[in-house]
Order: structure tokens, then C-alpha cells, then sequence
């Protein structure tokens, strides 16, 4: 377990590797840089400019020294915000955008969950159709469209919750359910699926016939089996969710990393580029590997890599 | 069994652990709002605290006057700094400076000071000034908007290290006095010491803390009011400034500024009652709603200084014959695009300088002159020596806008001229370069004059190869009148001057100008006062709210 976990954390690192070295020459690549605007300057304010972000460097050497700023986790200055550095936007950023990621996560898992079971308890019959046509439903409307429904059905029709902005708890259900709905819709299909596969298994039959109720069958042993590809799925979902949204941070305001991703690279602004990449590759790849940990607690057919060959 | 209730166990507390480390949206709040309620309650008794709530389509960049170089930032410096002479009625009135002298020669500029303080209650001094210039205009300061001090003697030099800052033309002669010489006359320099790179900045603050700009609690300023709060990215706050000189004119006690990006949702919080403000300058109202908020009379629409217009690469033919590229520019029906595209009553382009600083309010040409069109695309194919024209793309940056206005122009001049013309769409930043670079045949642009002077539309195109040319098209006569223009001291002479350098311009086409932008935007009626100027410029100095 502890070589694999070794062996495991090595590779997380030259992966992450190879993303910081592909993302920067990649973004280099990129005509255009953080200066390039509508309005063009001459040229020695640029170059004072260069001079001041050390873009006046060698490419290679500011991808060593960009090297060293991630060990370091010293990720430099915004260019295009000049107020900030980039590890006080991912700071600021990131607890927002993993509190609504979190929430939308909590919403999906449980209701997700819910409408798979009824559904497949109540195999095609009406409580299976309307929890199927809820899931479509998710699955198949753009989240924008979705939140601007919420919007103006909620907050303004309703006045339950505030349209946009960012400040307490209220200011947070509206998009935390925009967010869920895709994930949601698609726990469904899985919890469905599976639920239905599960309970025509011959162990389910045993444990029917041993007299068990169905609420014991359902809980003990059909659930806990069509949780598995749940959890699969939940290791780049959570990533997802938790590296925000930038529809909907957008569309309701909200101050999460999301958008400074996707505004970033319109901006070419390098250094935030490099940090959120690199901040979402680390916990993507620390994801997943709790995703292949979780398996094991809850299937015990499956043993971390190599022991059994061993 | 006992291994899934530990899974769902472990899992469950795991969610909570992080839910736990990140920022609930409420505890930072929390504070304020309790501040908020005490200083409501320390003012009970007396009126309603008057508050205006605006919306910023983005976290402003910076709050420092000497790094601002866009419209958020420019709002709050305006808000919270103050200049030698502040825009009113798009006239410039003394602000920190009480009276201003100026030589016969129109070179050397003596502003008097007023007796006025820093929010921090430091005196205003005119070595505050003095440091503030030539802190833009030193190189290690790396501020892209340094060049709006090229007017002021050695400053090009200073900045780009050629002599040293202390050769600059601005001196504090003593605490209330500043000189300041020029390389040229400049008739508009009184417009350009109220742009926000002209700003003063508090020395000693600037000097103990490099950071002083980054944080409300750090920022300090000399304008009607002062930074108090900003979250970055969420909300940022201003309140009246008891330090100000004119306080007894500024009315509104608190300006709160919201972030959300999309103009969708900041109209739907107009309209619930959530702002009292939505649209132009700060953001855009959502086009597509646009028709129905005219119909009800709503939106107030201000012509302000920008053009749109679409570049032709004249080095490379068919636009190295101004013939074509005058056929080009008649046969586009403005007035058409105008009405059903852009709808905004933005007013057609027949000339480059906008209306609101005109020097030829009729234009030089006819908006929709299919007929000369035609005649001149003959006459110059047969100049060119050719009886068909090449492949011709129309590049612009990927938008939803630009796009809707190229097809159009597109079918116009395939309906007046018979030209098919190829369009081609870029990111921003990679159609900024190509386009800077000459690789394009006609290429969309917009302009936008940074201060009231005809000067700003004109001068770009001087050199050949001047950074924001791009058509590559120079005039020897152009340039000397434009040269002529910046000794001439005799305002009406210099307006005649660049008249005629505008008809050369227009006469050699080597842009099409579209349309001339507008500013529109939706209050609140309670809302007055709110100062948007000829550049679009918000101004919240003289704001009141009436209920």
C-alpha cells in the first residue's frame, strides 16, 4: 500500500510536471502577450514593462525561473491586475469557488442519489419516467439558460433569493443548484442503471428470499454496489466543480477561480495562466488518487496496485 | 459492511473538513454589516444616508492614478483623486489648483494650489504633483500610460531614459506652486491634467508602502471621496471624503459598487430594484433588449468620442489605389447598420474626428453613395490595369457585434458593387498583432480619444509606421499640417488647421470610418447628477439621489 501510494505520488508529480512545461511553452507559443492592446505604446515603455515582469529574459530561462516560483509556490504578479498576486487571486478565489463547488456537489450527490434509487425501485413506472425527465432535463439545458430561468423565476418572480452578487448564504443557493444540475441528472442515470442491473443479481434474490425487507436489500446491497461508478465519477467532478464555474460565476457574480481561468488567457496574462493550470492540475491529480483509494473501502475486490502480483 | 459505513463515514467527514476550510460567503461579510449598522445608527436622527449603487463589469485593475489605463479603474480614481482641473460640462475647471497662469508663449503652465488635504489629513502639496509625474515617467515605474506626460518638456526623453527625471519641465517652486513647461503649446492642456495619469499621489505614502494602492485601508487620495471598502472581485465602496476641499458640493454619502460581469444579470438588478444604475459607461446594456427598453423610453443615449472604423492595408492592392478604397468606404450604407444592428442611435462616420469635437459636423461624403461607389471601383480597377479584383478578406475580432457589422457591409458590397469580399474572425489578442503587423487587407478597428481634442484621431496616423497606424498610409502635407497644428496657439486658427488635415484624411481614405459610439444606459430617476463626459467618463462628484 505504502509503495504503491510512493509510487503513485511520484508520478503525480511528473505529471504536473509536464503540464507546467507544456502549458508555458504552449501559452508562449500564443501570438499576442500581456501588453499587446488596442492602443499601441512605443516601444520603450513596453520594453520598461518587459523589464519589470522579467519577460525581457530568455524564454528558457523564465520557464526555469517559473520552475522555481511553483516549488516555491511563489507564482508572481498579475499583469493585468495590478493590485493583486497571483497567489492572493487563487487565495481569494479558490475558498469561494470550492464553497459553491461543494454545495453543488452536496446537492447533486443527494439528489442524485434519490431520483437513480426511485427510479430504479419504481422501474418503469411513473416515479421512474418523472425522475428520468428531470434528469434529461438537467442533462440536456445549458447551465446558462438553466441559471437565467432561476433567476428570474426565484429571484425576481418569488423574491426567495437575491439575483446575483456574493455575500451570505442566500446569495449562494441559486447557483450552487445551477451547478448541480448536470451532475445531478448524470448520478441519476448512473444510481439508475446500476440499481437496475444490481437488483436482478442473484444475491439480491438470496437476500429477498432469506426474508430480509426491501429497505435492508435496497441499503445493504443493492445501493452500496451501484455506488461504484458514482465514486469514479466523483474524483474529476469533484475537480470540476471545485476549480468553479465560469458560466455561472458569471452569469450570478460570483468572485471564484472559474472565471480568472478563462479571463486569463483572453488577457494572456502569464503568470495567472501558469498559476491556476498548475493549481488545477494538483488538485485534479490528488483526486483522483483519493478516488482509487476510496474504491478499495468500499469494494474489497479491488487491491491498490501490484500486491496481488506480488 | 462495517468497511462502507467507515467509507460513507470517512467521506461524509471529509466533505465537512472541507466545507470547514473554505470561506463561508457570510463570515467576511458579517463584520461589515455590523459596521454598516453602527455607523446607520451613529447617523439616526438625522436624513437617509444617500447611497447610490453602481455595478462594475469587472474588478478595477488598479487605484493607483499613475498604472490606471481603463474606464473601471479611471471611474474610481476620478471618484477618489482629484487633478489641477477637473472635467465639468466637458469644460475643465480649476480643482486643486485655485488659479492658473499661463505664458505668453503658451509653454510654461503656473498652477497656485488651494489649501487642501489628503484623506489621511497630509496637506496637498505641489510636491506631490512633482513626484506623481515624474513617478509615471520614470521607466522603472513601467507605467503603459506614461506617454499622456509626453507633453510636458524632456518627458518622452525621461521616460524612455534618454535624460535623467530631474530634466523633466515640472517643479514644485514651493509648497503651494507648481511650474510646469511644455514641449509645444498645448491648447489642451488644461483637459489632460484632468485625466487621471495627471493625478497626484500622496509622496509619503507612496514612498513608506509600494503596496498603498492594493487595499481600501491603505489607499489614500485627495478626491470627493475616499476608498473604504473593496473586496476584490466582489464589491468595492466608496464614502464622501470629510478632508475635501468641496464637500459642501458633494452630495452623496456612499457610491457601492458591485462586480458581476454580465450585463444580463445587472439589467434584471436594475429592474428588481438592485442598482440604481445599469449599461454605458461601466457596462453595456444586453443588446437584445434594447429595442423594448427604447420603447418605454428608458434608455439615455450620449454620443462620446470613439470611432469605428475599418482599416485598409494600403500597401497592398486593391488598397493601394485610394479610388478602390473610396468605393469601398461610399458603398457601405451606415445609417442602415446603424438602425438595425447596432440600435443605439450611434451616428454614421462621414469623417474621423467624432461629433462631440468636430472640426466638419456635415461630413466630407455621402453615406450610402452607391453611384460614385461604382464609378470609382471602375476607374480604379483601371488605374490598377486590372479587369478583375483579387481575393479580398474582411478581418475582424471574434464578437458577436463585429461580426453582425461585417456581414452586413459585406452584403453591401456585394448589392452595390458586386465584390464578394471573404470575412475572417480572430481572438482579440492574436487579430490586435496581425493587425499591427499589416497582415490584413481591411481590418476592423474602434478608437477612442483619450482627451476632448480633434488631435487624438488625427495623430495616429502621422508616420508610416507609427504604432497604431497599421494602414500604412503617410501624407507629407498631412503631417506638416498636424506639425503646424501643435505650435499654432490661436484656437480657431488650429481648429481651421486640422480641419484641413481631416479633409486630406478623408479625401485619401485609408480607413472607412462606420459610426461615431454612443454611451446609453438606464437609472433610476432618484438618481441625479451623475456626470458622464464627451469620453465617456463617469464623474460621480456632483451625484445626488432625490427620493
Amino acid at each position: 500500500m505504502f509503495r504503491y501510494l510512493g509510487k503513485r505520488i511520484l508520478f503525480m508529480i511528473l505529471s504536473i510536471f509536464l503540464i507546467v512545461t507544456a502549458t508555458f511553452f504552449i501559452m508562449k507559443a500564443v501570438p499576442g502577450g500581456p501588453f499587446t492592446s488596442e492602443k499601441n505604446v512605443p516601444d520603450e515603455i513596453k520594453a520598461a514593462l518587459e523589464a519589470k515582469y522579467g519577460l525581457d529574459k530568455p524564454v528558457f530561462q523564465q520557464y526555469l525561473d517559473y520552475l522555481k516560483g511553483v516549488v516555491t509556490w511563489d507564482l508572481g504578479p498579475s499583469f493585468t491586475e495590478k493590485s493583486s498576486t497571483v497567489n492572493q487571486i487563487i487565495n481569494r478565489g479558490f475558498p469561494v469557488s470550492a464553497y459553491l463547488g461543494i454545495e453543488a456537489l452536496i446537492i447533486a450527490l443527494f439528489g442524485g442519489i434519490i431520483l437513480g434509487i426511485i427510479a430504479a425501485l419504481k422501474h418503469t413506472k411513473w416515479p421512474d419516467f418523472t425522475s428520468m425527465v428531470i434528469a434529461t432535463i438537467g442533462l440536456s439545458v445549458p447551465s446558462f439558460i438553466l441559471a437565467a430561468f432561476l433567476q428570474y423565476f426565484f429571484a425576481i418572480k418569488l423574491g426567495w433569493f437575491p439575483i446575483a452578487k456574493w455575500e451570505s448564504f442566500k446569495y449562494t443557493v441559486l447557483p450552487a443548484v445551477a451547478l448541480s444540475a448536470t451532475p445531478l441528472a448524470f448520478i441519476a442515470r448512473l444510481i439508475r442503471s446500476n440499481m437496475i442491473e444490481v437488483l436482478s443479481q442473484d444475491y439480491i434474490k438470496t437476500a429477498k428470499a432469506k426474508g430480509l425487507s426491501t429497505l435492508t436489500t435496497t441499503v445493504k446491497h443493492a445501493v452500496r454496489n451501484a455506488l461504484l461508478p458514482v465514486i469514479t465519477y466523483l474524483g474529476p467532478l469533484l475537480a470540476n466543480i471545485l476549480t468553479g464555474a465560469f458560466v455561472i460565476e458569471r452569469i450570478f457574480g460570483v468572485p471564484g477561480l472559474g472565471r480568472e481561468f478563462v479571463i486569463s488567457i483572453t488577457n494572456r496574462d502569464y503568470t495567472v495562466i501558469m498559476g491556476t493550470t498548475v493549481f488545477y492540475s494538483i488538485i485534479l491529480v490528488v483526486l483522483v488518487l483519493l478516488v482509487d483509494i476510496a474504491y478499495t473501502l468500499v469494494d474489497p475486490r479491488i487491491k491498490l496496485g501490484g500486491t496481488g502480483k506480488e | 459492511m462495517k468497511k462502507t459505513v467507515f467509507a460513507l463515514i470517512s467521506s461524509i467527514t471529509m466533505l465537512s473538513v472541507a466545507m470547514a476550510g473554505c470561506g463561508a460567503p457570510g463570515q467576511s461579510s458579517s463584520g461589515e454589516q455590523s459596521q454598516g449598522e453602527n455607523s446607520a445608527a451613529s447617523d439616526s436622527g438625522s436624513t437617509e444616508k444617500k447611497v447610490l449603487r453602481m455595478n462594475f463589469a469587472s474588478e478595477p485593475p488598479t487605484a493607483d492614478p499613475g498604472l490606471a489605463e481603463d474606464s473601471t479603474s479611471g471611474a474610481v480614481v476620478r471618484a477618489t483623486f482629484e487633478g489641477l482641473t477637473r472635467l465639468k460640462d466637458n469644460k475643465p475647471i480649476e480643482s486643486a489648483a485655485e488659479k492658473i497662469d499661463v505664458s505668453e508663449d503658451g509653454l510654461t503652465y503656473t498652477f497656485h494650489l488651494r489649501d487642501a488635504k489628503w484623506s489621511n489629513g497630509d496637506p496637498v502639496t505641489a510636491q506631490d504633483f512633482e513626484f506623481a509625474w515624474k513617478r509615471v515617467l520614470d521607466p522603472k515605474t513601467a507605467a503603459n500610460y506614461s506617454y499622456q506626460l509626453y507633453y510636458i518638456k524632456n518627458g518622452e526623453k525621461a521616460n524612455k531614459g534618454e535624460v535623467s527625471l530631474d530634466e523633466v519641465g515640472v517643479k514644485a517652486l514651493d509648497d503651494k506652486t507648481l511650474e510646469v513647461k511644455l514641449e509645444n503649446p498645448t491648447p489642451y492642456f488644461l483637459e489632460l491634467t484632468a485625466f487621471y495619469t495627471y493625478f497626484p499621489v500622496n509622496k509619503k505614502v507612496v514612498e513608506s508602502n509600494p503596496n498603498w494602492a492594493n487595499e481600501a485601508s491603505t489607499h489614500v487620495g485627495n478626491g470627493p471621496f475616499k476608498l473604504v471598502e473593496w473586496e476584490h472581485k466582489n464589491k468595492l465602496a466608496i464614502e464622501k471624503n470629510e478632508n475635501y476641499w468641496d464637500k459642501d458640493n458633494v452630495k452623496l454619502d456612499r457610491v457601492e459598487f458591485s462586480m458581476v460581469n454580465d450585463s444580463n444579470t445587472e439589467l434584471q438588478m436594475y429592474e428588481n430594484g438592485e442598482l440604481d444604475w445599469a449599461g454605458a459607461p461601466l457596462n453595456s446594456l444586453p443588446v437584445d433588449v434594447v429595442p423594448a427598453l427604447k420603447e418605454e423610453g428608458k434608455v439615455i443615449t450620449q454620443p462620446i468620442a470613439g470611432t469605428y472604423w475599418y482599416k485598409f492595408n494600403t500597401e497592398q492592392p486593391p488598397f493601394n489605389n485610394v479610388k478602390i478604397r473610396k468605393a469601398f468606404a461610399y458603398a457601405i450604407n451606415r445609417q442602415a447598420i446603424i438602425d438595425n444592428i447596432l440600435q443605439l442611435n450611434q451616428l454614421p462616420a462621414l469623417g474621423a474626428v467624432p461629433q462631440s469635437m468636430s472640426l466638419n459636423p456635415d461630413g466630407y461624403f455621402k453615406d450610402n453613395d452607391v453611384e460614385t461607389a461604382k464609378k470609382l471601383l471602375a476607374e480604379g480597377m483601371q488605374e490598377l490595369g486590372i479587369s478583375k479584383l483579387p481575393e479580398i478578406t474582411l478581418s475582424y475580432n471574434t464578437d458577436s457585434n463585429h461580426e453582425k457589422i461585417a456581414q452586413a457591409i459585406q452584403d453591401q458590397w456585394k448589392k452595390n458593387l458586386g465584390v464578394d469580399v471573404k470575412l475572417a474572425n480572430t481572438e482579440w489578442k492574436v487579430y490586435i498583432e496581425d493587425l499591427h503587423q499589416g497582415k490584413f487587407q481591411i481590418g476592423r478597428m474602434g478608437w477612442l480619444g483619450d482627451f476632448n481634442d480633434p488631435i487624438n484621431f488625427l495623430e495616429l496616423f502621422k508616420d508610416k509606421y507609427g504604432g497604431n497606424n497599421d494602414t500604412r498610409w503617410e501624407n507629407a502635407q498631412f503631417k506638416e499640417l498636424l506639425n503646424q497644428s501643435a505650435l499654432e496657439k490661436d484656437p480657431a486658427k488650429r481648429k481651421e488647421i486640422l480641419a484641413q488635415a481631416e479633409k486630406i484624411f478623408v479625401d485619401e481614405m485609408p480607413v472607412a470610418p462606420i459610426y461615431f459610439y454612443t454611451d446609453s444606459w438606464v437609472k433610476q430617476d432618484y438618481v441625479k447628477g451623475v456626470q458622464v463626459s464627451g469620453l465617456g467618463d463617469i464623474d460621480f462628484k456632483w451625484a445626488d439621489i432625490e427620493k
